[in-house]
């Protein structure tokens, strides 16, 4: 069988990586040089890389995951090796020829994981269906949680209460202690989505132009969101469902699985001192529909899950609760990552306004939708940028932090003011382009 | 929360209009529900908490009302770049290549891995002859690496093409690009356009008319100088020199009335360029007076027993001279004569020699004894002029033999010199002299002599190249101390060599006398010396359009690579 047609590209290879470091170290190893034994087939890429020792390091890589494994000391995820391997795969000129078999050494680690993959499906059926191994007490560690979350909640009411008795202008003397402080009240109350939510409104003081209004803003939303949980049992069970995944509280992905063949539009990592989060947007050719799924790594380590842009995978998604929310759960996967050969269409500016605006009914605290622009020029607005219909005098202004991003000047460099394609989140901030389509190809250029 | 937002809807409300506006709401809460009291709409509400359930219903409706901006004043389109488009495996190369910039270098030892940065500016050189289009995706790495790198830009310019001026325009971090472009990023008039040539020249800034001149004087030189004489009073001096260069270019024996009238400048710089230039052509009549004075200074020695030069420097440096662009005072540490004398010997046509030394030839002349120890002055003298009028024969013969002793170490000419003489010889010609100066010599001085010579090396040279660092690893010594020479072999070597280098990769034992160690790098230098002569080949090959080469190529490695039409 020849692999041409779902050989990844370098960029989508690079897109792994979990820091720049990792990438530089990565593109060196994708020539042929080092290699020994290398080789493909069935949806996995093995081969032998020359390190300064005497062992050659022994790398796999499973393309479903993808997952790898390296002899290799790093603790790097992927590691050099693996990057360098797929790189030397998605050259794609023979220097790793399709095998019929894994080498003794790779067969072990990859019959696990067939294993474990064949395992999976039944085990997580099993998991939600059976449910806990003693439901009784399940409910009564929830109740007591519920009752935590209630009295965080009435305590932030109060903290709001007096915060509007003395006036948002006393706010800016007060400083950071005192929201830090009822911050950790809320994480104490398990409540880790008030906990953010808290954290954020101690940064609103003093911002800048306009911080009043922002200020009053988020404390009406957080108030929208205390009142919520407090009057949960009257909301219909969507609402509520979405105010408990708001509020942080855990729900498995419980919807039916959907299986499509999901195109990769997105993947972008945000982090903080502890976390680091990881969005990847699924776009379903059948469904229509746009996906969220998130991933997680501890501190200064990238999350597990990495998604090449512009690749599909034929696969089934769970949705996670919650009225109008786009997260998803990743299950079983039929194969590897290929190339998708199509892209999501794509609405005007003034629809995905609307768009937005229709989505805030089911859920009012969501600050972006997942939106396509369809033929849309990047234009320079003063100080700056918009995404201007092609047609239509009308444009949605980048936000903030997309015009401080390489990714502007490849979607700017792209349209060469041309209509081009572009996917993004649109909200009350404005528009953040993440991925653009020149017109006749369907190849995705990642903008973030 | 700093984010512009989309315009908010003026006024579509619905149903029950709250009664205050956000701009209420919001003056309300920074005074304080206790400060100025507010009507709570439900009874038994508590004022702020009214406050907020007001302030809840306005924020969701602000953001639900939003509705997209005014488009501003679209760009211009870029121009349309005509190129084919790169082949998809070449696009993801430029990718990786560009990936490279920000990690690498980091100090210390280089690993066996290549180092791509370096690969760079060759595949630009290589993208730009086959002819493509840059990747617009690609442009906003290629001009940061452009702007981190001087020497890239002309290569990383003329790849990006038009689109990168165009994004230049609107990207302040990448002026560079307008400036090093011509004309300053605006297209250069063509020389037939001469309306257009001629508002460019009164009224451009002074780097689009340099560009200009420099542009037209490539296509038409004789438009170019005449463009220059009608305006030459009227320029600054250094304005004078700058243009003056621009002659360098299609330089004939056309231009030599103007050069003339040159040096009478005001300007000394004006007037030595001027000179310069009229020496570098042998029938002008500048040339002929150096020749005459020159001429005067170096005589045969008839009464000696063997055939000999002798020398008598100018004893003074009259006006004429100094009109003629010799500078009269020497440097500190030299004498006047000799330093009069080097002038005139340089600014002589070389032609004038054979006639005045007996009809010998320039090697013959080359190879005669100079008495009182003049020898380095007129040699030096002699080598600077063959540079200047491009001497095949005399930089022959003043390159010498490259196994000749005095090749390697202090001589009458320079390994500077050498180098420069170099260039005026045939690339083969200069591959195979460099080839015996290292076979004889060793590498240690060869850097700068390697630094002139074609790439891909001739096969002659790449081989003793190869040979001198193999000896240099049997010698025992750290492959650091050849790290320039190996460098240059990495970007220079003809692929094709890389085969020849296996032996190579092994890890030799250990001599006694050897630096400890050594073995292990050596294999590690020679290990990045074949991967990267592969990935030279491999890039090749990927630029190589689509359907032009099957087979394996004389820039291919033999072998190793299985066919990739199997």
């Amino acid at each position: 069988m020849t692999e041409q047609g779902v050989r990844w590209t370098a960029e989508q290879v690079l897109a792994l990586a979990p820091d720049a470091a990792s990438r530089t170290a990565g593109s060196k190893l994708g020539t042929a040089g080092p290699w020994s034994e290398a080789g493909s087939g069935e949806g996995t890429v093995w081969g032998l890389c020359k390190g300064s020792g005497s062992r050659p390091y022994q790398t796999v890589v499973d393309l479903a995951g993808p997952a790898y494994t390296c002899s290799c000391p790093s603790r790097k995820f992927p590691c050099k090796h693996a990057l360098g391997l797929l790189l030397l795969w998605a050259g794609g000129d023979g220097a790793v020829p399709v095998s019929a078999d894994p080498p003794d050494w790779a067969e072990p680690w990859l019959a696990g994981r067939r294993k474990r993959a064949e395992g999976e499906p039944g085990q997580g059926k099993g998991g939600s269906a059976a449910g806990p191994a003693d439901p009784e007490a399940a409910r009564r560690r929830a109740e007591r949680r519920a009752e935590r979350v209630t009295a965080g909640a009435t305590e932030l009411e109060q903290r709001l209460a007096d915060l509007l008795r003395g006036g948002l202008a006393a706010a800016e003397q007060a400083g950071y202690g005192a929201w830090d402080e009822t911050a950790a009240r809320m994480v104490d109350a398990q409540a880790p989505g008030l906990a953010a939510r808290v954290r954020e409104l101690g940064a609103i003081p003093g911002s800048g132009a306009g911080w009043p209004a922002r200020l009053l803003e988020e404390c009406a939303l957080l108030h929208l969101l205390d009142q919520g949980w407090l009057r949960r049992a009257a909301l219909p069970d969507a609402l509520a469902a979405t105010v408990r995944s708001r509020l942080g509280l855990p729900a498995p992905a419980d919807g039916p699985p959907l299986r499509d063949r999901w195109l990769v539009l997105a993947q972008y990592d945000t982090a903080d001192a502890k976390l680091t989060t990881r969005r990847i947007w699924l776009y379903g050719a059948e469904s229509g529909g746009t996906r969220l799924l998130l991933s997680y790594g501890a501190a200064g380590r990238a999350p597990e899950l990495s998604l090449p842009v512009g690749l599909a995978l034929d696969a089934e998604l769970s949705g996670h609760p919650g009225a109008g929310r786009a997260r998803a759960a990743l299950g079983e996967r039929f194969a590897p990552p290929a190339p998708a050969g199509f892209r999501p269409p794509g609405v005007s500016t003034a629809e995905a306004a609307a768009r937005y605006g229709d989505a805030l009914r089911d859920d009012p605290w969501l600050e972006s939708v997942p939106v396509t622009l369809e033929r849309v020029i990047p234009v320079p607005d003063g100080e700056t940028w918009q995404l201007a219909d092609a047609g239509t005098d009308t444009a949605l202004p980048l936000t903030r932090a997309a015009r401080s991003r390489p990714g502007l000047w490849r979607l700017v460099a792209l349209s060469g003011g041309t209509p081009v394609t572009v996917f993004g989140e649109c909200g009350h901030h404005g528009f953040t382009p993440l991925t653009a389509w020149t017109p006749g190809t369907n190849e995705a250029v990642p903008l973030c | 929360m700093n984010g512009t937002p989309i315009t908010p809807t003026p006024t579509t409300r619905t149903g029950a209009a709250p009664a205050e506006s956000w701009e209420d709401l919001v003056t309300a809460a920074l005074l304080g529900t206790d400060r100025r009291p507010w009507a709570t709409a439900q009874p038994g509400r508590e004022a702020p908490l009214a406050l907020l359930d007001a302030a809840a219903v306005a924020t969701v409706r602000r953001r639900a009302g939003l509705r997209p901006a005014r488009a501003a004043r679209r760009p211009e389109p870029t121009p349309e770049d005509p190129r084919p488009a790169l082949p998809a495996a070449a696009a993801r190369r430029l990718a990786a290549l560009l990936a490279d910039r920000s990690g690498a270098a980091g100090g210390g030892r280089r690993g066996s891995a290549p180092d791509l940065m370096e690969l760079l500016p060759q595949w630009l050189a290589a993208a730009t002859a086959h002819g493509y289009a840059a990747p617009p995706q690609a442009l906003p790495a290629l001009l940061d690496a452009a702007r981190g790198r001087t020497d890239l830009r002309p290569a990383a310019l003329a790849f990006a093409g038009p689109r990168a001026l165009w994004l230049a325009r609107l990207n302040p971090d990448w002026r560079f690009a307008l400036r090093a472009a011509p004309g300053g990023g605006a297209t250069l008039p063509g020389a037939d356009d001469t309306e257009a040539v001629e508002r460019l020249w009164q009224e451009g800034l002074f780097a689009e008319r340099v560009a200009l001149l420099g542009g037209l004087r490539a296509e038409r030189p004789a438009v170019a100088r005449e463009l220059l004489a009608s305006s030459w009073a009227k320029e600054r001096a250094e304005d004078r020199l700058m243009f003056l260069d621009a002659l360098r270019t299609g330089l004939a024996a056309e231009d030599e009335p103007f050069l003339e009238q040159a040096l009478g400048d005001r300007s000394r710089n004006v007037r030595a360029t001027a000179a310069e230039l009229l020496s570098a052509l042998p029938d002008s009549a500048l040339a002929a007076r150096m020749a005459v004075r020159a001429a005067a200074c170096v005589a045969l020695d008839r009464t000696a027993p063997v055939p000999a030069i002798v020398v008598e420097p100018p004893l003074q440096c009259d006006s004429s001279m100094e009109r003629d662009g010799v500078v009269a005072t020497p440097p500190a540490g030299r004498g006047e004569r000799s330093w009069w004398l080097g002038q005139l010997a340089e600014a002589a046509p070389l032609g004038t020699w054979p006639e005045r030394l007996g009809g010998r030839t320039a090697r013959e002349i080359v190879a005669l004894p100079v008495a009182d120890g003049w020898q380095g002055e007129l040699h030096a003298a002699w080598c600077r002029a063959a540079v200047r009028q491009r001497d095949t024969a005399w930089s022959r013969a003043l390159l010498g033999s490259p196994s000749a002793p005095e090749a390697g170490g202090p001589g009458a000419v320079s390994l500077a010199e050498r180098a420069k003489l170099l260039a005026a010889l045939e690339p083969v010609e200069r591959a195979a002299w460099v080839a015996g100066f290292i076979a004889t010599h060793g590498l240690s001085e060869a850097f700068q002599l390697l630094g002139v010579c074609a790439v891909p090396w001739a096969a002659p040279l790449g081989r003793s190249v190869v040979d001198a660092l193999n000896i240099a690893r049997d010698a025992g010594s750290y492959p650091w101390s050849f790290s320039g020479v190996m460098g240059l072999a990495e970007r220079c070597l003809d692929p094709a060599e890389a085969g020849r280098l296996e032996a190579l990769l092994a890890i030799p034992d250990e001599r006694e006398d050897a630096a400890p160690g050594a073995g292990g790098y050596w294999a590690e230098a020679f290990q990045r010396l074949v991967t990267t002569l592969r990935l030279r080949a491999e890039m090749a090959r990927e630029l190589a359009p689509a359907g032009t080469t099957r087979g394996p190529s004389r820039n291919e490695p033999p072998a190793q690579l299985p066919d990739a039409a199997a």
